[in-house]
């Protein structure tokens, strides 16, 4: 059976090209980018610097103003809190959005604990944040502003460039998560007034265990780690220098490429939209227009998540789920069961909470792939809505009610 | 055929359960959690003569919960009404040969959809 992967948005398979140009960082130069006085750690040193001039070119970046990190995880951490921490002045006060990413949403934690004031700004019903809110939530003594450049779980796009300008005058340091969209739609640090962009590799056809953080010349942040002096004293630790080479290939490769596959995205991704409409009580989540190309989220009435993702993965095709119920399967216990803050935040009604669904598309997708996959949805459906009390109780009010 | 974090024994009962229905006159129908958490089962029950003879169920949720109401109606059938009120949330787990931690609540809702039918066949039955 043919499997087709619509899930790029956890992960994205990783480039050949971008394997190749990693692959004698492993075996032949094996050296320490500080320990360069010979050969072998000159040959890494030279190979991060390509990376970080190759990452810093994907988003109008000087090289200087990139620092590798273990990902994205890594990334938000050292944002949200190097710069909360690093505003200093009695700035204690960090604005967030609402549907923000667990890796910035949960160091507000510590913060919290420390004393900060935390405002969390709403969405409107496809997620948007509002610039006029972003406005009304900053303060004197605000530290920090992060918001998304685009929802892994809904594919909204956020206006950071006018609610950059905004926290730019305010004088506020603006962190954007870019970890879905770096390297599938633009994002340029000369145009959008950001001052810590994340970013992570595997997003972008790159190998696991690579992010990067973007700091803008004269953003004052603390490090989370403390050690030797590597990527400018912001992230002590010797670099894992093949996946800080990797990243930087595909960085280079996703610059020249996304455009010529955003059109095949975005044509797959409507193909996938416009089909869908076959399905009776089906609701799209997120912005109409302003998403990632090739994301199409969904949920549908009397219908769990997981139980239709299961029985898509039986034919061959993979998606996921922004359910607490799939996403959470490797959780601890049940208080991991919590219902998706993103979907509650957008007012899906709590009732079919667990059944929302993300198709995310990517380079090596096809027409056929979509076809297949818009072939078993209806069956799915139907099944799993003829096991369903809920609906059943509906089908009664429908024949009584007319 | 195993998928994911489920047992073959899970898949086989979401893929094909068993006892998918309503019974009409049922003598003991259960209710029990509620689709905001995610899964929702009701459970219908034909008793005759303090034995379960039938049992059918709808159910919203996941794999673990459909998989568990199924492998709950086939351990009841033919049970009398004590040894079904017996059965607890742990021998549904086991009979599937296992559910991951996070979907024990699953098995415990098998549980409690039993108890709740039987009590609604009690409370008929006084009526």
């Amino acid at each position: 059976m043919r499997k087709a992967f619509f899930d790029h948005i956890s992960t994205t398979p990783l480039d050949p090209r971008v394997f190749e140009a990693m692959r004698p960082y492993f075996l032949e130069s094996y050296g320490n980018p500080s320990s360069h006085i010979h050969d072998q750690g000159q040959a890494a040193l030279r190979a991060v610097d390509r990376a970080r001039t190759g990452v810093a070119e994907l988003i109008g970046a000087k090289a200087g103003e990139i620092v590798f990190t273990s990902g994205a995880t890594e990334s938000n951490n050292l944002a949200v809190l190097g710069a909360a921490e690093g505003a200093g002045g009695g700035k204690r006060h960090v604005v967030v959005s609402e549907v923000e990413h667990f890796s910035v949403m949960n160091a507000l934690i510590p913060l919290r604990n420390a004393g900060y004031e935390v405002t969390v700004l709403p969405v409107d019903r496809n997620g948007v944040v509002d610039p006029d809110a972003v406005r009304r939530a900053l303060r004197t003594d605000t530290a920090l502003l992060s918001v998304m450049h685009a929802n892994s779980e809904i594919g909204t796009i956020e206006p950071v460039g006018p609610i950059g300008r905004i926290a730019k005058e305010a004088g506020v340091a603006f962190h954007v998560d870019a970890t879905a969209s770096a390297g599938h739609i633009p994002l340029d640090v000369r145009e959008i007034p950001a001052d810590l962009v994340t970013l992570s590799a595997h997003n972008f056809y790159g190998p696991k265990g690579a992010g990067a953080l973007y700091i803008r010349e004269g953003t004052k942040l603390t490090p989370r780690t403390y050690g030797g002096f590597q990527e400018m004293g912001y992230r002590a630790g010797t670099e894992n220098v093949p996946a800080v080479v990797g990243m930087g290939a595909a960085a280079v490769l996703a610059g020249r490429e996304m455009g010529a596959w955003a059109g095949h995205l975005a044509r797959l991704g409507r193909m996938l939209w416009d089909g869908l409409a076959a399905i009776p009580m089906l609701h799209h989540t997120g912005h109409p227009s302003e998403r990632l190309p090739g994301h199409v989220s969904f949920w549908v009435e009397h219908v769990e998540g997981e139980s239709l993702l299961l029985f898509l993965n039986m034919k061959g095709v993979m998606a996921a789920s922004g359910s607490a119920c799939s996403s959470n399967l490797r959780g601890h216990d049940e208080e991991d069961l919590v219902a998706s803050p993103v979907l509650r935040a957008i007012g899906v009604p709590s009732d079919i909470c667990t059944g929302s669904i993300t198709f995310s598309l990517g380079w090596g997708n096809t027409a056929e792939e979509v076809r297949v996959a818009l072939e078993a949805l209806p069956d799915i459906v139907d099944r799993l809505r003829a096991m369903s009390p809920t609906y059943l109780d509906y089908q009664k009010r429908q024949a009584k009610g007319g | 055929m195993a998928a994911g974090p489920y047992s073959e024994k899970v898949m086989d009962h979401f893929m094909n359960p068993r006892n998918v229905g309503e019974i009409e006159g049922a003598d003991g129908v259960g209710e029990v959690g509620n689709p905001a958490c995610g899964d929702m089962m009701r459970l219908y029950l034909k008793i005759d003569e303090g034995r379960v003879r039938d049992a059918k169920f709808r159910t919203f949720g996941c794999g673990a919960a459909i998989a568990s109401s199924s492998m709950l109606t086939e351990m009841i059938k033919g049970k009398t009404v004590d040894e079904a009120r017996a059965i607890t949330n742990q021998q549904v787990a086991e009979a599937l040969d296992g559910l991951p931690a996070v979907k024990i609540h699953c098995s415990v809702m098998a549980e409690q959809a039993v108890k709740s039918a039987l009590d609604d066949y009690v409370k008929k039955n006084a009526g």
